[in-house]
């Protein structure tokens, strides 16, 4: 065993660290209050080689891992999780990375870590969240091409992005639900493509999320990825196994930043003739806001680590993905609280990490979602 | 403003990488603890529980398969193993029962010769230890210092080439069973600090003026001796003092907590993995309304909350024992383990016990012996409120 980061892991994290210490705070505020993506950062962030850098050397990435990925995702919540989200401009890239035949990864993949295009993909409809299996925008193939048909909602990137993966049934006949499906590269400037941004978001607003519908928007049929159809829900299965820990990450760095914030009023701050931080009540709340933040991290650095090393255990991401969640919000809570009015107020930062912090329960799988595979991991099905 | 590029392509990974697995020798001694705990405990729990007996018979052969101290160097008797080994068979035993699993405490205070004792002191405590010929405890609460040790009382003065000890003690473990005991003493009440007014001795529980009562009653981990213990005049050779030198002890205890807490909290890990695993086969057997309780979705979160907990309280666990095996010791990161892993024992017992309905509540079950068991991880090797002041301390800094 070894619970220590390499150096080459701990240049990164610093790198990291520094970036986003440096470049976020002077955006932060003005992305939240406006809705907007920062494109500067996240140019500035693709020259320095943070975007992407999972995605292997012969496309363009550094070819780390998502251990990388996630040191660097930590750092950058901790500073601002919304400008953070610059890193998820090579959302559905995994799609394309494990199962895209060789000439669409070369196509594609080397575009998102220069900071070239960005990408998205596109799963959620009005009527099918957590059950995924229920989407039913349809791709139906018409002489060489797809003609898709349908909406999809809550899309990250979605008015944004160069490029999406959608989810579609292809196969409306087949029994089977989990086997209908099949995920579609679209480029955005197609026409029957509409995408319009989702505004007043409660977090994350930086990030940009839109509403698709896709009106007999013809792709060729070479878009489809991978060779065959029906195996979408099983691929996108895999693929949520490696974004979900980048998501859970971003629940600790959100709450180490606040912690951190949290330590520093608390030493300033002075009630009753002492700092705040001198009262017992005060020391507890810290300490056990610094305990989640630590098994939560131990659990995502874990779960990340053995994706790596091609160990994929569902139960642990899931376990990673809602503790940190669940972490974030109730360590953000006590981060409010310490700061009193002035935790409530905009002028301190404080009220964004408590919406931002929010998302990580609900996006990337609900942390009932996660339950349910912890649960079908531990009892089997039935 | 400028960065540097510090991303630069993988280039093959490096040799040192982060590991998380397990090694294959870390594999079989997990495996070896699991199997005989699995063998041996089940049989005698309920029966060392009532009786508030401790498992003789267990602890000598498990010291025979050489469970025992198997963080005691080979040329002292021991396996050289490391503490996070000793955390992985604690928890294996504690998984199966935690009265049983604390045979593994009879080497309590051995880590304090091993880490400051002098060549003669290591050579003549610590093999009985491992052979199954001795037991040792550690004393440092006194009735009236529990959480605030800097107010022990328990004196022992020089006198000529002895030292002459005096005081009481309260609920030591192993007290009435114990060969010999390390006693946090008062040696330098004249120090101008008050962390340097102690010292560790060795005390040979035959010595005249030496007492122990067993105290009964304890609601859990009852196959474990807790005694409490009276010095009077007990008089030991100046060669017993810890190290050989007066003022070192408090900094030694500290020490030893580093490291006995880790201990407490693969424990917490132990006995919740233990419930947790009761829990399971449970719930898939129990029919309610025409089904497996295992198929309504409150009980599946319940499952997998529960779970979650565990592998979070043993991730820090093996953590905190590495660090410590790889001469890191972090205070913070060792209260945080035996915080969350103390916690989590009681919370996930209680769930399980919870899920066992009436039959969690009575003996035929054991998890209402788990249920009383975990507690004490909450409250020994340093409560959690005591975790949480060496958390918020680190935090802080003293404000």
């Amino acid at each position: 065993m070894d619970f220590e980061l390499t150096n080459e892991q701990k240049d990164i994290q610093r790198a990291a660290r520094e970036f986003a210490e440096k470049m976020f705070p002077e955006v932060a505020e003005e992305c939240d209050l406006h809705e907007t993506f920062p494109r500067a950062l996240w140019k500035k962030a693709c020259d320095l080689g943070f975007v992407g850098v999972f995605i292997d050397e012969a496309y363009g990435g550094a070819g780390l891992g998502f251990l990388e990925h996630a040191l660097i995702t930590e750092e950058f919540s901790r500073v601002d999780a919304g400008c953070g989200t610059i890193l998820n401009t090579t959302l559905g890239s995994e799609f394309l990375l494990f199962f895209g035949r060789e000439e669409q990864k070369k196509k594609y993949l080397p575009l998102l870590p220069r900071g070239e295009a960005i990408m998205g993909m596109a799963i959620t409809e009005p009527d099918a969240g957590s059950d995924v299996s229920s989407v039913s925008t349809v791709a139906r193939k018409e002489k060489g091409h797809y003609i898709i048909n349908g909406n999809k909602i809550f899309i990250t990137n979605g008015s944004i992005g160069d490029y999406l993966v959608i989810l579609c049934v292809t196969d409306e006949e087949e029994k089977v639900k989990s086997k209908r499906h099949s995920p579609i590269l679209v480029e955005a400037n197609r026409e029957g493509f509409e995408a319009n941004p989702l505004k007043r978001k409660l977090g994350m607003r930086a990030s940009d999320t839109a509403e698709i519908s896709f009106s007999e928007l013809k792709v060729p049929i070479e878009n489809l990825v991978g060779e065959v159809e029906g195996n979408g829900f099983h691929q996108l299965m895999t693929v949520f196994n490696h974004t979900r820990i980048p998501v859970a990450i971003a629940g600790v760095g959100i709450a180490r930043g606040g912690l951190e914030k949290a330590i520093q009023y608390s030493k300033q701050r002075k009630q009753f003739g002492s700092p705040i931080g001198s009262f017992q009540g005060i020391q507890f709340k810290l300490a056990e806001m610094a305990s989640l933040i630590e098994a939560a991290r131990a659990l995502c650095y874990q779960a990340a680590w053995m994706v790596d090393h091609g160990k994929i255990d569902p139960k642990l991401i899931s376990m990673a993905k809602w503790f940190a969640g669940e972490a974030g919000v109730k360590v953000i809570d006590e981060v409010v609280q310490i700061h009193g009015g002035y935790g409530y107020l905009g002028e301190y930062g404080i009220e964004r990490l408590y919406r931002d912090a929010k998302l990580v329960e609900i996006v990337e799988g609900t942390k009932e979602i996660e339950k349910l595979i912890i649960a079908r991991e531990l009892l089997g099905r039935g | 403003m400028t960065f540097e590029r510090v991303i630069i392509s993988n280039g093959g990974k490096a040799g040192e990488d982060m590991d998380f697995g397990l090694s294959n020798r870390q594999k079989q001694i997990r495996l070896a603890a699991r199997e005989f705990a699995e063998g041996e405990f089940p049989g005698v729990a309920r029966e060392y529980d009532r009786k508030e007996e401790f498992p003789r018979e267990l602890w000598k052969k498990a010291c025979e398969l050489g469970f025992t101290g198997i963080f005691i160097k080979k040329e002292y008797g021991g396996l050289g193993l490391g503490f996070l080994e000793f955390a992985m068979v604690m928890e294996e035993f504690w998984r199966v029962d935690p009265g049983c699993g604390n045979i593994l405490l009879t080497v309590f205070g051995s880590e304090l010769i091993q880490l400051y004792g002098t060549e003669e002191q290591k050579k003549k405590y610590l093999p009985p230890l491992t052979r199954g010929k001795a037991i040792m405890g550690t004393a440092i609460t006194e009735p009236d210092a529990g959480s605030d040790i800097l107010s022990v009382l328990t004196r022992a003065k020089r006198e000529g080439e002895d030292y002459s000890i005096s005081g009481a003690k309260q609920f030591i473990t192993n007290g009435s069973i114990a060969d010999y005991l390390a006693v946090f003493c008062l040696t330098y009440p004249e120090a101008k600090s008050r962390l340097k007014r102690f010292g560790v001795m060795i005390v040979e529980t035959n010595r005249p003026g030496f007492g122990a009562l067993k105290i009964t009653g304890k609601m859990g981990i009852r196959a474990s001796d807790t005694a409490e213990l009276r010095f009077s005049d007990v008089r030991v050779p100046k060669e017993n003092l810890i190290g050989g030198k007066e003022g070192e002890g408090f900094s030694q205890i500290m020490q030893l907590f580093n490291i006995n807490r880790v201990i407490a909290a693969s424990q917490g890990v132990g006995v919740a993995q233990g419930a947790l695993d009761k829990a399971i086969q449970y719930i898939k057997k129990r029919k309610q309304f025409g089904q497996s309780l295992a198929a309504f979705q409150a009980i599946q979160f319940k499952i997998a909350e529960m779970a979650t907990w565990v592998e979070a309280a043993r991730a820090l666990t093996y953590q905190a024992g590495w660090m410590i095996d790889h001469g890191k010791i972090d205070p913070k990161l060792i209260s945080i383990a035996k915080y969350i892993a103390g916690e989590v024992g009681v919370k996930v017992t209680n769930d399980a016990l919870q899920l066992h309905g009436g039959y969690g509540y009575i003996a035929d079950y054991d998890m209402e012996r788990f249920y009383r068991d975990a507690k004490i991880v909450e409250i020994y090797e340093g409560t959690k409120e005591i975790e949480k002041n060496t958390i918020a301390r680190e935090l802080l800094g003293r404000v």
